[in-house]
C-alpha cells in the first residue's frame, strides 16, 4: 500500500490532562478520500492538528509523503492544505488579497491564473475584492477552501467542512472534493453527515476516545458489520411467532404485520429460501417481501455506542 | 529561507496599517503635535536652554522615541495577537514557515510602520520647533534599532497577552511612565544625585539619550553604554521570541 500519510503510535495529552491520542496508527493511502467520523471530542480534530503542525505531538512518529512532520516540517507543510472546522477568516481582507496572502505563506510565487481558476472553480470569482466581513456563512466556508487550495496541496484536510452549510453548497462541495482527487489530491475528511462520507469515501476511520476502532474500505465495512434485513409483510396479524422456527433469527413487530429476518448476505446459505418454505408449509401468508442493509450511520452509532 | 512567506507577511501587515491610516499614522502625529504645541512653542519658550539647546528643540528626540517605542509595541502585540484572537493563526502554524521568517514578516512590518512614523513627526515637529541633526546616519540607526527592538518586545506581549487588557497593561502601565521618566522632557542631570543614580535602572534613559546625542551631540549617558544597552535589550527580546517559537508556549497547545 503506498500511504501518503503514516501515523504510528501517536499519542498526545493536553496540558489540561486530557488524553486526546492513545496510541494511535494509521495510514492514508495516496489519492484516496479518508473520512474519519467520531463522536464530538473523539480526537478527530487533534489528529488532524498534528498532522498539520497546529499542535504539538506527544509521542509517536507523523510522516507526510515520507517526510516527517517534525525534522522536515517545510516539505511536509508545503504539500497539506487545511480547511479548519471554525470560520476562522481576516474578515477585513477581501477574498483575492487573502488567497494571494495564503499562497505566500505556503512559499509559492504568485500565480494569478492559478487564483483565478480556484476561485471561479467555488464560484467566488465575482467576490474577489469583496471584502470577507460581508459574505454569508458559506460563501466564507468556500473562502477557506479557496484558501487551503491557493498552494496547490497534494494533501487537503477537511474539519467538517459542510457543518452549517446549505444543500446545494455542500454538493457542490462534494462534487469539487471528487474533483480534486480525479487530479491526484488526497482528501481527508471529518464530517458529522455520516451519509456524506458514504457516498464520497474510499475508505472509513472511526476514532472514539482516542482511539482509532476501525479503518476500513466502505464497502467491506458495511459489509462486514452491516446487518441485511428481510422484511416479509403478513397478510393476517399474528400474536407470536409460531413454532418450527426457531433455527430463524426472526421478530415479530409489536403490529403483529411484519415478520423481521437477519441474515449474512456472505454466506453461502443465507437461509431465506428456507424460511419461504416453512412459511408456505405452516401456512403463513404474506402479501409482500423487502430487504434492505444498514446505512453506514447505523454501523457508527453500534461501534460507538459499544466502544462506550 | 521562505521568502515569499516573509512577503506575504509584511505585505498583509502593511496593508493593515493602509486600511486604519487615522489609527496608525494621523492619530499619533497629531496627539505629538500637541506636546510640541503645548511643551514646546507654549511652556518652553519660558524654559531656559539645556546643554546649550532649547527647550522645544531638546524634546523633539524623546517625543519621536515616546511615540516610537509605543507604537512599535502597539503594532507588532496586535499583528501576532489578532490571529491568535480570530483563529487565523492555524495558517501561520500550518505554513512551512520558520520562527525567524515569522518574526521577519511581523516585526519587519511593524518596525517599518514605527519608521515611517517616526519620519513624518520629525517632519511635523519642523513645522513647530527649528532642530538640527549632527549625526544623520547615527539618528537612523538609533531610529530604527529602537523600532526593532520594541517591535520585537510587542510581539512578545501579544503572544505573552490573553485578552486586550493585557496587550494595554505593558505598553501603559510600564513603557510609558518609564519613557516619561526616561529624560524624554529633561535631562537626567537636572534630578537629584540619588535619583540620577535610580533613573540609570531605567533602560529608557539610554535610548532617549543616544537618540538625542544625534541630534544634538550632547547626552546623559555615553553613546555607548546607549548602544550597548539598546543591544542587549535587543538580544534578549531575540532569545525570548526564539524561545516561544521553538516551544510553542501560548501559539501551540
Amino acid at each position: 500500500m503506498d500511504a501518503i500519510i503514516s501515523v504510528k503510535n501517536l499519542s498526545k495529552t493536553y496540558a489540561s490532562g486530557q488524553h486526546a491520542l492513545k496510541n494511535v496508527s494509521l495510514d492514508i493511502r495516496r489519492g484516496e478520500i479518508f473520512a474519519l467520523l467520531g463522536p464530538n471530542g473523539a480526537g478527530k480534530t487533534t489528529l488532524i492538528s498534528i498532522i498539520c503542525g497546529i499542535v504539538n505531538p506527544g509521542s509517536g512518529i507523523v510522516l507526510a509523503d515520507g517526510h516527517d512532520i517534525i525534522t522536515e516540517y517545510r516539505k511536509t507543510r508545503s504539500i497539506i492544505g487545511l480547511v479548519p472546522q471554525e470560520l476562522t477568516t481576516d474578515v477585513f481582507e477581501s477574498v483575492g488579497a487573502t488567497m494571494s496572502f495564503s499562497r505566500g505563506l505556503f512559499g509559492k510565487p504568485p500565480d494569478d491564473a492559478y487564483i483565478e481558476k480556484v476561485l471561479r472553480d467555488l464560484s467566488l470569482w465575482d467576490r474577489k475584492d469583496t471584502k470577507i466581513i460581508t459574505l454569508s456563512g458559506g460563501m466564507k466556508r468556500r473562502v477557506l477552501i479557496a484558501k487551503a487550495l491557493a498552494h496547490e496541496p497534494r494533501i487537503l484536510f477537511l474539519d467538517e467542512p459542510t457543518a452549517g452549510v446549505d444543500v446545494e453548497l455542500r454538493r457542490d462541495m462534494w462534487n469539487m472534493v471528487r474533483g480534486l482527487r480525479e487530479s491526484g489530491v488526497t482528501i481527508i475528511l471529518t464530517t458529522h453527515y455520516i451519509e456524506e462520507a458514504e457516498q464520497i469515501a474510499d475508505r472509513i476511520g472511526i476514532i472514539n476516545h482516542g482511539e482509532i476502532i476501525l479503518v476500513e474500505d466502505k464497502h467491506t465495512l458495511k459489509r462486514k458489520l452491516g446487518r441485511r434485513q428481510l422484511k416479509l409483510t403478513l397478510r393476517n396479524p399474528i400474536s407470536r411467532i409460531p413454532e418450527g422456527f426457531s433455527e430463524f433469527k426472526l421478530e415479530l413487530t409489536p403490529d403483529g404485520m411484519t415478520l423481521v429476518f437477519d441474515f449474512d448476505a456472505n454466506a453461502g446459505e443465507t437461509g431465506i429460501a428456507g424460511l419461504l418454505k416453512r412459511l408456505d408449509e405452516r401456512g403463513v401468508d404474506f402479501s409482500d417481501v423487502n430487504s434492505s442493509e444498514s446505512s453506514l450511520e447505523e454501523i457508527f452509532v453500534n461501534l460507538v455506542r459499544n466502544g462506550n | 529561507m521562505n521568502f515569499y512567506a516573509v512577503m506575504a507577511i509584511y505585505k498583509f501587515e502593511m496593508a493593515r496599517m493602509w486600511r486604519t491610516l487615522f489609527q496608525s499614522i494621523a492619530s499619533p502625529i497629531i496627539s505629538t503635535s500637541l506636546y510640541f504645541v503645548v511643551f514646546g512653542t507654549a511652556i518652553g519658550s519660558r524654559i531656559g536652554d539645556i546643554g546649550g539647546v532649547t527647550y522645544g528643540a531638546f524634546i523633539v528626540p524623546g517625543l519621536v522615541m515616546l511615540t516610537l517605542m509605543s507604537e512599535s509595541i502597539s503594532n507588532a502585540s496586535y499583528g501576532i495577537y489578532m490571529p491568535r484572537f480570530a483563529g487565523t493563526i492555524y495558517e501561520l502554524l500550518s505554513a512551512p514557515v520558520s520562527s525567524m521568517e515569522a518574526i521577519l514578516g511581523y516585526v519587519g512590518a511593524a518596525a517599518s510602520k514605527s519608521v515611517i512614523l517616526g519620519a513624518l513627526i520629525l517632519v511635523t515637529a519642523r513645522v513647530f520647533v527649528p532642530y538640527n541633526i549632527q549625526h544623520p546616519l547615527w539618528m537612523v540607526g538609533f531610529l530604527m534599532l529602537t523600532a526593532v527592538t520594541f517591535s520585537m518586545f510587542g510581539f512578545i506581549i501579544g503572544i505573552w497577552a490573553d485578552g486586550f487588557e493585557k496587550l494595554q497593561v505593558v505598553p501603559l502601565m510600564i513603557v510609558t511612565p518609564l519613557t516619561f521618566l526616561g529624560g524624554s522632557f529633561y535631562s537626567i542631570h537636572m534630578l537629584p544625585p540619588f535619583w540620577q543614580k535610580v533613573t540609570l535602572f531605567n533602560p529608557v534613559v539610554y535610548l532617549i539619550s543616544g537618540f538625542r546625542w544625534s541630534f544634538y551631540g550632547v547626552s546623559d549617558v555615553d553613546v555607548r553604554i546607549s548602544l550597548g544597552m539598546t543591544l542587549v535589550f535587543l538580544t534578549v527580546c531575540i532569545v525570548l521570541v526564539w524561545w516561544i517559537f521553538r516551544t510553542g508556549h501560548k501559539i501551540k497547545n
